[in-house]
């Protein structure tokens, strides 16, 4: 059995006795492998008794879920109605170019920060009231 | 000294931790409490019960000897909060929120006792008197729902609660399940109480990672008071339509967030199959408080028509002060606005407002003196949603907001509906022609393309192309079908803030003074 295997037979059985417990193990597996990739989606599969196909889509119907793992740190930045009314879109060149290719931006609809935006999100940090200055830090900063 | 600083996700990210670090380090007892609700001044540093906002480390000294500029007074005798009739945020900004001792202290459990003394029919009785409705958006009664289920046979019954708060603008039920927890897990087992159910759901939302924190804290630690109920976080994966109380059936199920038809209700077959109640967090939270003594009456006693009680508002976007606002219903726009919300942040004058969140109307100056209860905004085609209100100021270009709203409905359509999934792809195509003939030499918005004009495409007019006006009439009839023919909401009330916006800034959709867009919605109205 390999580690992946194993790792993957661990989280099915921790979530044994939820109920519908999909979303939750997609939830640990991403955390995990930093994906949902196709073998993964197999042995979820085979573990729920599931087929393939109902497997997938689900996976591929939440913005969450990634098929890909990607190696770059990701930096969400809000683009929803509030950040935009308090100037979003006029940081975003700039955060693009700080961003480079070694960070990932990602758009997020709303981080229910919309009395202090705009914000952004890395990891489970959120930082609020950023400008051009400080949302360039944050990105320099996400590891 | 005992210092005060908010540990909700507002004052993190505005740097309370590191403020509440460097007064730990001069020796004193640092608290974390929730948050008042006055964003502008987060991270908001209370010293008895006075504070001092916006803070930042550098202030620790001045405020410690007292010759801080940034002190405001008395928290309490701030006129943000002496103006609000806090019911549903009664604790903000004064207790710790995992703290048990705290919520005893403030009349915590004692709704819940009351309700396991006086049973079923009288909670729900109680419910109904109070005219509490759904805070989510729909303000369906309350009481109702729960009657509905209680009514409903079957061994196994669930309380799903609805904390997938995505609408922007919108961050009560954060700051509640962040500020308050036990208020929200008391209403549940309340409501648990009420029909029979000893499971619930909470389907909180990943975007908040603080509010999943608590509450999962808050769970463990309160599990042996509403036992036998039992209540679980479920952390949603980044889908707004799950917002939606059917797709997000689906989804706790371990589905796609597909949205269903109703009927069947949930009511009746929700949460695999069962009779379940799906509540959001602030009608769960508003609960406790009703089931007090004599609540019911005083929650009754407030509001206007029939929306009875008070509203946790969120003022947001380009406003001066931001945050939370719980009132009674019947404030107009302009009080929230001008004297409560200081106008706009950036000094510009006001010139729109979205209130409901991105399914909302975009609200004109010329209509602030609107009530905030439901049936006025109905009247007024426009909607209350989750209370959330986003002011933009007037650099804002409204039709690429129409587009926004157009390509927001695209980005997160569950698919399952044809008016949604391809409308919305349709409207952003649209609007792009719209305003791209606004900005060009020729005024044709959309020109045949080589493939119309062969032939052999009989059906395909042979002239130059669209202008605007018959671009906007197409978009004012997808905006029809959207409307009436989707499932849900997010396709059905995009059509509002598209709307809205064409109707009262045309002058941001054509070139001119925008007479062309009135001449073809009279038409369309005709």
């Amino acid at each position: 059995m390999t580690d992946k295997t194993q790792r993957i037979a661990e989280i099915l059985a921790a979530h044994r006795n939820q109920e519908g417990p999909l979303l939750p193990i997609l939830h640990d597996v991403q955390e995990e492998f930093g994906c949902v990739d196709d073998e993964a989606e197999r042995l979820i599969a085979a573990g729920l008794n599931l087929s393939r196909a109902d497997v997938h889509g689900v996976v591929s119907f939440y913005h969450d879920f990634t098929p890909k793992a990607d190696p770059r740190p990701e930096v969400q930045i809000c683009r929803a109605e509030a950040c935009k009314a308090r100037g979003v879109e006029k940081l975003i060149d700039k955060a693009t170019k700080a961003a480079g290719d070694r960070v990932h931006i990602a758009t997020v609809y709303c981080l229910g920060l919309c009395s202090v935006g705009p914000a952004a999100r890395v990891g489970d940090t959120l930082h609020a009231r950023l400008d051009e200055k400080a949302l360039v830090h944050v990105i320099e900063d996400a590891r | 000294m005992i210092i005060r600083i908010s540990d909700d996700a507002a004052a993190r990210a505005l740097g309370a931790d590191k403020l509440a670090e460097a007064f730990a380090k001069q020796g004193h007892e640092v608290q974390r409490t929730s948050s008042w609700g006055m964003h502008w001044l987060e991270p908001l540093v209370e010293i008895d019960g006075r504070g001092f906002g916006p803070a930042t480390v550098d202030d620790v000294a001045a405020i410690l000897d007292g010759s801080s500029d940034k002190a405001i007074g008395l928290i309490e005798e701030h006129p943000f909060i002496a103006r609000q009739q806090r019911l549903t945020f009664a604790r903000a900004g004064k207790t710790r929120p995992l703290s048990l001792e705290d919520y005893a202290a403030t009349g915590g459990w004692t709704g819940l006792r009351r309700a396991r003394e006086i049973g079923s029919e009288q909670i729900i009785e109680e419910v109904l008197r109070s005219g509490l409705r759904g805070r989510g958006g729909a303000g369906f009664p309350a009481g109702i729902k729960w009657r509905t289920v209680a009514a409903a046979a079957g061994p196994k019954k669930y309380i799903v609660c609805n904390a997938d708060e995505g609408d922007s603008g919108t961050f009560a039920d954060r700051m509640l399940m962040e500020g308050d927890p036990y208020a929200l897990i008391e209403g549940m087992a309340i409501a648990g109480e009420a029909v029979g159910a000893d499971r619930g759901y909470i389907y909180l939302r990943s975007e908040y990672p603080d509010a999943i924190r608590k509450m999962e804290a808050a769970l463990r630690l309160c599990a042996h008071i509403i036992a036998p109920f039992q209540c679980e976080v479920r952390v949603g994966a980044g889908a707004y339509v799950c917002g939606e109380e059917t797709s997000l059936l689906n989804s706790l199920e371990g589905k796609r967030g597909e949205v269903r038809a109703k009927p069947p209700l949930p009511a009746i077959q929700g949460l695999f199959g069962r009779p379940t109640v799906v509540n959001n967090v602030l009608t769960l939270a508003a609960v406790p408080h009703i089931l007090g003594e004599g609540g019911a009456n005083d929650y009754e006693g407030l509001g206007m028509g029939r929306s009875k009680g008070t509203m946790p508002i969120q003022l947001a976007g380009n406003i001066k002060h931001g945050g939370l606002f719980e009132t009674a219903f019947g404030i107009t726009l302009r009080e929230l606005i001008e004297d409560i919300g200081g106008g706009t942040q950036s000094g510009r004058p006001v010139k729109a407002v979205q209130v409901g969140g991105p399914l909302g109307a975009y609200i004109h100056p010329d209509q602030f003196d609107i009530k905030f209860d439901y049936e006025e905004y109905t009247a007024a085609d426009a909607l209350i949603g989750h209370g959330g209100i986003t002011v933009f100021d007037d650099e804002t270009d409204m039709s690429s907001m129409a587009r926004f709203a157009m390509e927001f409905c695209a980005a997160e359509s569950c698919g399952k509906c044809t008016p949604c999934r391809i409308g919305a792809v349709r409207g952003v195509e649209v609007i792009d022609r719209i305003r791209a003939a606004r900005g060009s030499a020729d005024s044709i918005a959309r020109k045949r393309d080589v493939v119309e004009l062969q032939p052999v495409m009989h059906n395909a007019p042979k002239d130059n192309g669209r202008l605007p006006e018959q671009e906007i009439a197409l978009l004012t009839d997808l905006c029809e079908t959207m409307k009436f023919g989707s499932l849900c909401a997010l396709g059905g009330f995009t059509p509002y803030p598209v709307m809205s916006a064409l109707r009262n800034w045309p002058e941001d959709f054509v070139r001119g003074d925008g007479r062309v867009v009135d001449l073809v919605l009279d038409k369309a109205n005709a």
